[in-house]
């Protein structure tokens, strides 16, 4: 039988879930930017907000992430790679902001 | 045609830089001379060069530190010869001549000189103390190795071909920028650190996964030996700070080849930006040049004292929490750059913080001689001067992250001295530790003791002599990088640093003096057993050298320290062995050829040979698809074969 | 690595746990490169939320970016997602030809992705907003570069996966092969909502 999607395969749940999700997400950030609805920072607190939980959309639907044990190592490394990710964001927008504003360059 | 490259790239303008440029030739020449004499060829390559076997490629590694050493402290030597002679005076090396000296030192010792030795170290140690046969990735493993040589074979062209860079070994912007310094130095230095970084991320891929999935059954992560556990914790922070080096190096690339404004004087370009993202791998560097280093002193302190680590738990969190610590600490190397006191004072604590585990081990090992039997072997000592000399550095270190104190050290002498009292005491004389304690693992014979401990005195004589007198002329305000100066009181200072200088040099001769005695005399100084130390751990149970496959039998693990244990319980093994075939990595020249266009492309990219590039680029993309379209790259090793090895090994070690 | 004291343990058998314990490696290998990429791309985020107001007196942000542009780029990358992952589907039903298709629809909206970039990007340039006009441009031309580098990799990984598909079937190795190439181009696909949540949406608005 020549079928391009087995559609008894219970993942295949999973990933129509997940682009169904993504796509939600994606749409209203974008429809916010384009009516200009709500004030600048409420938008973007709103963009920052949707795109993390989209983010995670990606990562369990997509990526199959998850708290099982089977997952756990993947998961973890995700964990320290993120703190690692937000020292160095954080650290270099704090320390130039400040820099730009105390040096004047 | 040849891009940039013309014949006035030869070093016929200088006398000093031609000296040198023949000098490495000639040692060059030397090496291959001698190869071929000797016929050694096929035997490089089939048994060395295109080898996938971690010990090999440990040693190689190893061998490429060595030489990197040498041409590294001859730029030291060279540094301090000026120095002591310039007062009021321009000495013998022009000031450009001098700042590529620098700046040539600082990148060979932490890139071709530390990280090497380090990482060879590991390759050899950990898949034998974990009780596997090999790294996850064995290929990936040669390719780091080739793309290290790579890098420095670029930094050792630049001394023939052109210029080495004049911008220090970080390439602070915006002189190291196309503006203020056009030639093809920094390039040189840019395509050196991207290339060996790609190396090293792979290698910290490499370990992680290794020390992650392939330890032998029963041992849980804390029954790791401490070295591991350092591997473990650097390998680690390999993966995660070298993207920030390839994106300091990567973006300052961009801004001289593409004009582009990152760090550009104008143009919205952010020069402080440079120092930020080159320090947010800079300080995890340090850790990983540590880290190592720390860990074969855990292993030295332990087998020589006939003791268990003391405190094991303490150390290991000590190293977990150094590795996620260094992440915090970077501003700390540019408290003067002009941000608030907050900021400064947040970075100054957290670096004030990070002291405090490197404290406990120190504690730690100092408990675990405490009442043991200590055994004053060769590299007792590099440990014993390693704890004294260090705790020095590190309570400058302390000082320093102060802020208000460091806005009167920053790039000074005394800067210079603090992180030479840590890298030298703490990294070198551990990858020494680790040279003297390993070497009868990895060729079946010892280091001599007497040229060993010479080489000790030397260097750590001549290590207080070379740098205590930098922390007096730090105090006076003598800056870092000076090629010459007027002020009278600092010349007998920077004499008798020069005169510690040359007391390491004697140190280094003590060392190749050792190591050629030591291949002369090696059927005296044989090892049978595989354990000259009376060894706690895993890798002391292989014959020395190991067989290729390390273990024909895996261990089961029943403690920490198991091989201790064993020898406690009575039996060196399971006394019924069976056999089983063995499966291995087939050796490959895929590795050494990546290298070799990796090194094209980065030297064809310092010239602006646009065709080349190209061409050496897509070789490389070529060869890995090809190779990762590779479905057989194992063999077999059968039972038979295996016990014919075991016997073998069985019979020596009777003897 | 198992080994064999215990018994009459085959060579099939050996093979097979050995080939099994390798592709949990080349997993685990593969998720951490992933992680160090995600470095990468997070300083280049860094450098971008502290240059996006140094214009050097050139164009700001807001009059650079199209929203529609930047709309019809999403959906495709994320329709390639959703494609890929009908891929990974085929493979684990062991469907070569379904396989085939789904990684060549996969590939047309990744190229349409990339297209639409070299286009977006050749405007700039033309309009004297490129990347050595200001810092700002610098770090937008490299960041979004940088991920359309990456895609345009997992392209070409595409095509290498294909070929090796069409002549070696869905033996394990290729399995394998296929399931990191699917870690990648997903987590292009992360990188991008940051792209257009942080680059593009606040640049636009």
């Amino acid at each position: 039988m020549w079928s391009l999607l087995d559609t008894r395969d219970p993942l295949l749940k999973t990933y129509l879930v997940g682009f169904a999700l993504a796509v939600l997400l994606t749409l209203i950030p974008f429809a916010l930017v384009a009516r200009g609805a709500l004030p600048l920072v409420p938008t973007l607190v709103v963009i920052a907000i949707l795109g993390v939980t989209q983010a995670t959309v990606h990562l369990h639907y997509f990526l199959h992430l998850d708290l099982s044990a089977q997952h756990r190592e993947n998961l973890l490394t995700l964990a320290f790679t993120a703190v690692v990710i937000i020292i160095m964001i954080g650290g270099t927008i704090w320390t130039l902001f400040n820099l730009h504003y105390r040096m004047m360059i | 045609m040849l891009g940039k490259l013309t014949f006035d790239a030869l070093p016929f303008y200088s006398p000093i830089a031609l000296t040198g440029a023949v000098i490495e030739v000639g040692a060059g020449a030397a090496v291959l001379g001698v190869v071929t004499w000797y016929g050694k060829w096929r035997y490089l390559w089939t048994e060395w060069l295109t080898s996938l076997d971690h010990k090999r490629i440990g040693i190689m590694y190893i061998a490429l530190a060595l030489v990197m050493l040498l041409r590294g402290f001859s730029d030291a030597v060279m540094m301090r010869t000026q120095q002591a002679i310039a007062y009021n005076s321009p000495g013998y090396l022009p000031p450009e001549h001098f700042n590529q000296v620098f700046s040539a030192h600082g990148t060979i010792m932490i890139f071709f000189m530390a990280m090497p030795f380090l990482v060879g170290l590991i390759n050899i140690v950990v898949p034998q103390q974990i009780g596997t046969r090999d790294v996850s990735f064995p290929f990936m493993n040669s390719v780091s190795l080739w793309l290290t040589a790579s890098g420095a074979a670029l930094v050792l062209v630049s001394l023939v071909i052109g210029k080495f860079s004049t911008a220090g070994w970080s390439a602070i912007a915006p002189y190291s920028e196309l503006r203020y310094t056009p030639g093809v130095g920094v390039d040189y230095w840019i395509w050196a650190v991207l290339i060996s970084g790609v190396g090293s991320t792979l290698t910290g891929i490499n370990f992680v996964v290794t020390i992650l999935k392939r330890r032998a059954p029963g041992m849980t992560l804390m029954r790791m030996p401490l070295f591991t556990w350092t591997a473990l914790v650097t390998s680690v922070l390999m993966v995660f700070a070298f993207p920030a080096l390839t994106v300091a190096a990567g973006l300052l690339g961009l801004d001289r080849y593409l004009g582009m404004h990152f760090f550009t004087n104008g143009h919205g370009g952010d020069m402080m930006n440079y120092a930020n993202l080159f320090w947010i791998w800079g300080h995890p560097e340090v850790y990983i040049v540590v880290l190592p280093a720390f860990g074969v002193f855990s292993e030295v302190v332990a087998t020589f004292s006939g003791k268990r680590l003391f405190g094991y738990k303490s150390m290991v969190y000590a190293t977990a929490v150094i590795g996620l610590l260094s992440f915090t600490v970077w501003l700390h190397h540019f408290f003067t750059m002009g941000e608030s006191a907050d900021v400064n004072i947040f970075f100054g604590i957290a670096t004030m913080c990070i002291g405090v585990p490197t404290g406990v081990k120190i504690y730690d090992w100092l408990m675990t001689m405490y009442r043991g039997r200590v055994r004053l072997e060769q590299p007792m000592y590099w440990t014993l001067g390693f704890i004294v000399t260090f705790v020095i550095g590190g309570m400058s270190g302390i000082l320093l992250a102060i802020a208000p104190v460091d806005y009167l050290m920053h790039n000074s002498v005394f800067l210079v001295a603090h992180f030479h009292n840590m890298l030298i005491p703490g990294s070198v004389f551990g990858y020494f530790a680790g040279y003297c304690y390993w070497f009868p693992k990895a060729f079946g014979f010892k280091l001599d003791d007497r040229w060993g401990k010479r080489a000790f005195w030397a260097w750590i004589i001549g290590f207080y002599l070379a740098f205590m007198p930098l922390y007096v002329l730090g105090f006076e305000g003598m800056p870092r990088r000076m090629d010459h100066y007027a002020t009278a009181g600092w010349q007998p200072w920077l004499i008798v640093a020069e005169v510690g200088a040359v007391v390491i040099a004697f140190g280094i001769a003590c060392q190749i003096i050792q190591l050629v005695y030591s291949i002369r005399h090696r059927h005296e100084l044989r090892v049978t057993s595989g354990d000259p130390w009376d060894g706690r751990t895993l890798e002391w149970m292989t014959s020395s050298p190991p067989a290729p496959y390390n273990f024909a039998v895996i261990p089961q693990v029943h403690d920490l320290d198991e091989f201790a244990w064993r020898k406690k319980h009575g039996g060196r093994g399971p006394e019924e062995v069976r056999f089983g075939n063995i499966v291995m990595p087939d050796d490959t020249g895929v590795g050494v050829i990546l290298g070799g266009l990796a090194f094209v492309l980065g030297f064809a990219m310092v010239w602006h040979i646009w065709w080349l590039a190209a061409l050496s680029g897509l070789g490389m993309l070529a060869v890995l698809i090809i190779r990762s379209s590779e479905d057989h790259d194992e063999h077999l090793v059968g039972a038979d074969e295996v016990r014919l090895i075991e016997t073998h090994a069985g019979l020596e070690a009777a003897e | 690595m198992t080994d064999v004291t215990l018994g009459r343990i085959s060579d099939a058998a050996l093979e097979r746990a050995a080939a099994e314990h390798a592709r949990d490696e080349h997993e685990l290998g593969f998720w951490i490169y992933l992680m160090s990429d995600a470095i990468i791309f997070a300083l280049l985020f860094a450098t971008y939320a502290v240059m996006v107001d140094r214009t050097a007196g050139g164009p700001p942000a807001h009059g650079l970016f199209d929203l529609a542009h930047t709309f019809m780029e999403t959906l495709l990358l994320l329709c390639s997602s959703m494609t890929f992952g009908l891929a990974s589907l085929s493979v684990r039903a062991r469907n070569k030809d379904a396989v085939l298709f789904w990684l060549a629809v996969t590939f047309v909206l990744g190229a349409g992705f990339v297209g639409l970039e070299i286009a977006e990007f050749q405007g700039m340039v033309a309009a004297g907003a490129g990347p050595q006009r200001s810092g700002l441009l610098s770090s937008f031309f490299t960041l979004v570069a940088t991920h359309g580098l990456h895609v345009s990799m997992g392209l070409a990984w595409i095509v290498v996966l294909g070929l090796q598909v069409l002549v070696r079937g869905l033996s394990a190795p290729v399995a394998s092969r296929l399931y990191r190439l699917g870690l990648f181009w997903h987590f292009l696909d992360i990188v991008w909502i940051g792209i257009f949540s942080v680059v593009y949406l606040p640049g636009i608005y």
